[in-house]
């Protein structure tokens, strides 16, 4: 077969359909770019906000905005930038880049992708729609209950923000689980972990900390939406809730958050600096285990942002350490890096301006972060615009510059053209200039009191300092238009060129560029270059009209399956759009409308399973015959199930720590009256007992399961009364929805896949049916 | 630059003041800051913009001045703060120069050994350095921070007022009367949502929460007034909610 037939035929089967086609496209090349674009969208819309709050802030006593309209502002300032730019933006750059450097044909979900990608254009349109409308979210991008409760706000507009965001979360957990099974099974043929590109590595980290960081963040804006909605008081303190709990709950996300925005942007700058710098990366193994330990320790600090909350200094000190500790790993990488350029010979070129860049501005930023970790200066620091200029050198350092840099150095893989132009370094150094101009002034006006979130002042040296402030926020937009024309200019008018521009080592490089639908002519094995892969010598070389790629073992790379991909569909699109339909009804509160949506979303995802290959052992070329991946071992959703199921406990043991906490330090405990399950309590139990013994027949066990937990909550009083029933009842709707799904999975679902949530489901109905006694247990020895 | 040499005197002046309230270390780095300050700010005054009220070089007198501690709470914060901001700028510079150098001159680290890299710069260099500050910033902490008073004063943040109730029963508004030289414990609480209270000359934050009662011990070292503001987002008149603490000798005797 001649590459040139093996492209057509190869390109017939993967291509995404022109027209209307375009909306079932599940390739991760189309879905990748699609989440860049929109993200850059987003984030464009997120600038011109900061350009109203830099002219709102320009003069004293700027008539400009009226308070409430400065505080929508501010709000979807940093909601925009946070959820629906960086996080999208790094995820359709892993979506794109990760197949390609790892030497598969797509991610091992497409479909998922697409799904992830209309959840999170529909949740941010709606997010969007409302600031257009006046009705967005304004009560601090971290949304602190009270002031984001029913009481304190009580039009639609903190539904927005929690329905929106929490729609648009699904996007990051799918991209989770998606981009961890990826990473982990679909590579190229021989490529163990250990010799996996870094940028696989940092995005295996990344996506397990999305895995488990997101949850709580999802488990408190469902929370705070029922005591919005339904009076359910978690967070309500004259009922026995705890605004702290909010915080908490927050911020063990908000905090990993800030690391999973910072690696995917390291890991780009660990790919990109070896080859500027001609010569491998130094330090890989340093490198892993510092991104790993980041990981864990990410975890660790989350209370650095609740100094002032009043926890005893002894208790702040352990999170303080851990704070400064994070410096630690990140040294280990900035110094890896630079051991690469002294053992190379580095060249300069605009990728490494924008390295030079993010080494400017993200050391700044870093050092702050260490000032900031001492707990007595936060307390003087904290909620000032000393720490305003300190995320924005930690998020544009540690995030926009490494990503300027992978735009400059991607976008020929994308367009397939080079820069021509000259105006890469004249945006650069406006950007640069103006950015610095913006921020580091301002870590001054924080220390000289300014708070954040002020819409006036009256101090006349803050309003030099904020002058100055807003002529360099205007200046670094005029950058970023500079830099938008540029990247236009070399879209259109680039010089094309045949292959590998940057003369890198990656897998990219070794396909044509643009990329073509299937990536790689034949999946690589072993070392092996591109015209290689082109004329077939790797694995798969022959269309048999299945989208095929190689599944391997995880660790050593072993080819051991041929994981089978579905073709492009609408099922996606029509999910999202039922799936918008239970979130614009709980927004709108047309309550007996969601169950019809949930109803149609779980229709939907049925449909999903309905064209499954019959299993079968194929050749793969190379006389190595596999098995597809319905007669492997361990096929890509069967560990996609373990960590969904790892997501969903984060969840649960969230709910549970919640329910804890509010027995042990929310004032108001414990209740007048004690509630409790009841009778259908022990009959649950025995359910779950049952279905953990018998996970291959749980239909019977989880319906009693489900019935039960009905009774249990049909029976609940009070839960609008004090946070202890409520909690319980929250507790009781988790194991009935748990064991509801497993009756679906009995029903419908792949019997080892079943067996898995049975199993899980169980343990969540045990837990939670025996949870009374627990809480009252610890209610009463905090008390 | 007659100017200039008086705003010297001055500094040279209050650095032998300092020397005898703080000890020499911060005395040097507070009289190197105000010096750079100062040099930042002369620009402006030579330009005859000094209509500004003279904050750097006369030691940062504002009202909300972190820089411009009255009180052994704020003091001890600002020391810590211009230690970190001169090791900071050193640490700074050090990486950036290295970073330029190894890009400008090619091939000019290469006699030396990747692994002195990683582990001298991730591991040797860090740690020590964070070790110094964590001990020196928890030690501050311990001694400033958690400790109780004799004298209480409730402090309740409402949207969007301060009220403030005194040991004789009796309360003020949006006015905090403090004794002069002497700690109090301000206990914070909230009947409505989050505040948080701050008077940056005298100490840091504590925050407001409702269905908490937090406390701060602050001492404001001579009489005067100090600026205070609520510094957590509180809503749309959270701007409008600031107060004024003044300290005094006569003290519970008015």
């Amino acid at each position: 077969m001649t590459p040139i037939r093996r492209h057509k035929e190869l390109d017939r089967i993967w291509r995404t359909a022109p027209g209307w086609g375009r909306l079932a496209a599940v390739n991760h090349t189309v879905i990748g770019k699609r989440f860049m674009l929109t993200a850059l969208v987003f984030f464009a819309i997120g600038g011109l906000l900061a350009m109203l709050i830099r002219i709102q802030l320009a003069s004293r006593q700027s008539e400009f905005m009226e308070p409430g309209t400065y505080a929508q502002v501010f709000t979807m300032h940093g909601t925009i930038m946070m959820f629906l730019f960086a996080i999208p933006f790094f995820e359709g750059l892993a979506m794109y880049l990760l197949p390609k450097m790892l030497g598969a044909r797509d991610m091992a979900f497409p479909r998922l992708s697409a799904y992830g990608y209309w959840c999170y254009l529909l949740g941010g349109s709606i997010l969007i729609v409302a600031l257009l409308m006046g009705a967005a979210p304004d009560a601090g991008w971290f949304m602190y209950a009270p002031l984001s409760s029913a009481t304190y706000s009580p039009g639609i507009n903190a539904d927005v923000w929690l329905l929106g965001i929490t729609f648009v979360e699904i996007s990051a957990l799918s991209a989770a689980v998606e981009m961890l099974v990826s990473i982990l099974m679909l590579r190229a043929g021989g490529m163990s972990l250990d010799r996996m590109p870094i940028f696989g590595w940092y995005m295996l980290v990344v996506a397990g900390m999305m895995l488990v960081g997101f949850p709580p963040l999802i488990l408190g804006s469902l929370l705070l939406e029922a005591e919005r909605a339904f009076g359910l008081p978690f967070f309500d303190p004259t009922r026995g809730g705890d605004p702290l709990l909010w915080q908490h709950l927050f911020w063990l996300f908000g905090h990993p958050e800030v690391y999973i925005i910072f690696l995917p942007a390291a890991g780009v700058l660990s790919t990109i600096i070896p080859v500027f710098s001609r010569h491998r990366l130094v330090g890989y193994r340093a490198i892993v285990a510092a991104i790993v330990a980041m990981g864990f320790l990410s975890f660790g600090l989350w209370v650095h942002h609740m100094y002032a909350t009043g926890i005893p200094h002894l208790s702040l000190s352990f999170f303080s350490i851990a704070s400064a500790l994070v410096a630690v790993p990140t040294a280990v990488q900035i110094f890896s890096w630079l051991a690469t350029m002294a053992a190379g010979r580095p060249r300069f070129s605009i990728p490494m301006l924008h390295v030079f860049g993010f080494m400017f501005v993200f050391v700044c930023g870093g050092l702050s972060g260490v000032m900031l970790a001492m707990v007595p200066f936060d307390l003087q620091a904290h909620d000032t615009h000393f720490v305003v200029a300190h995320l924005h050198y930690v998020l544009v350092g540690g995030f926009v510059f490494p990503m300027m840099a992978a735009a400059y150095y991607w976008l020929p893989h994308m367009t397939g053209r080079q820069p021509v132009q000259q105006l890469s370094h004249a945006a650069f150094w406006t950007i640069f200039v103006g950015f610095n101009l913006t921020f580091l002034g301002m870590h001054l006006t924080g220390l000289l009191g300014m708070t954040r979130r002020v819409h006036s002042y009256d101090d006349p040296w803050w309003e030099v300092l904020n002058f100055i402030s807003s002529m360099g926020g205007f200046v670094t937009t005029i950058g970023f238009a500079l830099l938008a024309l540029d990247l236009v200019l070399l879209m259109l008018f680039g010089r094309p060129f045949r292959r590998d521009p940057w003369r890198a080592g990656t897998l990219e490089w070794a396909m044509p560029t643009p990329p073509p639908s299937y990536n790689f002519a034949s999946v690589p094995m072993g070392d092996i270059d591109g015209p290689s892969l082109a004329a077939g010598k790797g694995l798969l070389a022959t269309p048999r009209g299945e989208m095929e790629t190689l599944g391997v073992d995880p660790l050593s790379g072993r080819p051991e399956q041929i994981v089978i991909l579905p073709k492009p569909t609408f099922l996606p699109l029509l999910t999202a759009l039922a799936t918008g339909g239970v979130f614009l009804s709980l927004l709108f509160k047309a309550y007996l409308l969601a169950p019809v949506f949930a109803v149609a979303v779980v229709a939907l995802f049925l449909r999903w399973t309905a064209a499954m290959p019959a299993p079968a052992v194929l050749d793969a070329g190379q006389g190595l015959m596999l098995p597809n991946h319905r007669a492997a071992r361990m096929p890509p959703s069967l560990l996609a199930m373990r960590f969904i199921i790892a997501a969903d406990a984060t969840a649960f043991a969230s709910l549970v720590f919640g329910a804890g906490f509010l027995a042990i330090s929310a004032p108001g405990w414990p209740p007048a009256e004690w509630p409790g399950f009841g009778w259908p309590a022990w009959v649950a139990v025995v359910g779950g007992l049952v279905a953990l013994a018998l996970p291959g027949r749980a239909l019977v066990p989880q319906l009693v399961t489900v019935a039960a937990f009905t009774a249990i909550l049909w029976r609940m009083e009070g839960v609008q009364d004090h946070a202890a029933p409520a909690a319980l009842a929250a507790l009781a709707t988790w194991g009935a929805v748990h064991a509801a799904i497993g009756v679906l999975l009995a029903g419908w679902g792949d019997r080892r896949i079943s067996a898995q949530w049975q199993r899980y489901a169980a343990l969540v109905t045990v837990v939670a049916a025996t949870f009374p006694a627990l809480l009252r247990l610890l209610a009463e020895g905090a008390a | 630059m007659q100017r200039m040499t008086r705003d010297s005197d001055e500094a040279v002046g209050r650095l032998f003041l300092d020397l005898r309230d703080d000890g020499v270390l911060f005395a040097a780095m507070r009289f190197v800051g105000d010096m750079f300050v100062g040099f930042l700010h002369a620009p402006t005054r030579r330009l005859g913009l000094a209509g500004f009220p003279i904050l750097f070089a006369a030691g940062c007198d504002r009202d909300l001045s972190v820089l411009s501690p009255a009180g052994p709470a704020a003091q001890g914060i600002a020391t810590l703060w211009w230690w970190m901001f001169w090791g900071g700028a050193a640490i700074f510079a050090l990486m950036l120069a290295l970073f330029l150098w190894l890009l400008l001159r090619p091939a000019a680290g290469r006699g030396i050994p990747a692994r002195w890299w990683i582990v001298g710069g991730g591991l040797v260099f860090p740690l020590p350095v964070l070790a110094a500050l964590t001990g020196a910033a928890l030690w501050l902490g311990e001694g400033t921070l958690g400790g109780t008073a004799s004298t209480q004063i409730e402090a309740e943040a409402r949207m969007w007022q301060w009220t403030f109730r005194y040991p004789d029963g009796s309360e003020t508004t949006d006015v905090l009367h403090l004794p002069a030289g002497r700690d109090v414990e301000i206990v914070v609480t909230s009947p409505d949502v989050i505040h948080s209270f701050w008077i940056p000359r005298l100490g840091g934050k504590i925050d407001a929460i409702p269905g908490h009662a937090n406390r701060i011990v602050l001492r404001a070292d001579a009489p005067g007034e100090y600026g205070g503001v609520c510094a957590e987002y509180c809503g749309t008149g959270h701007v409008d909610m600031s107060f004024t603490a003044v300290a005094s000798d006569d003290w519970g005797r008015e």
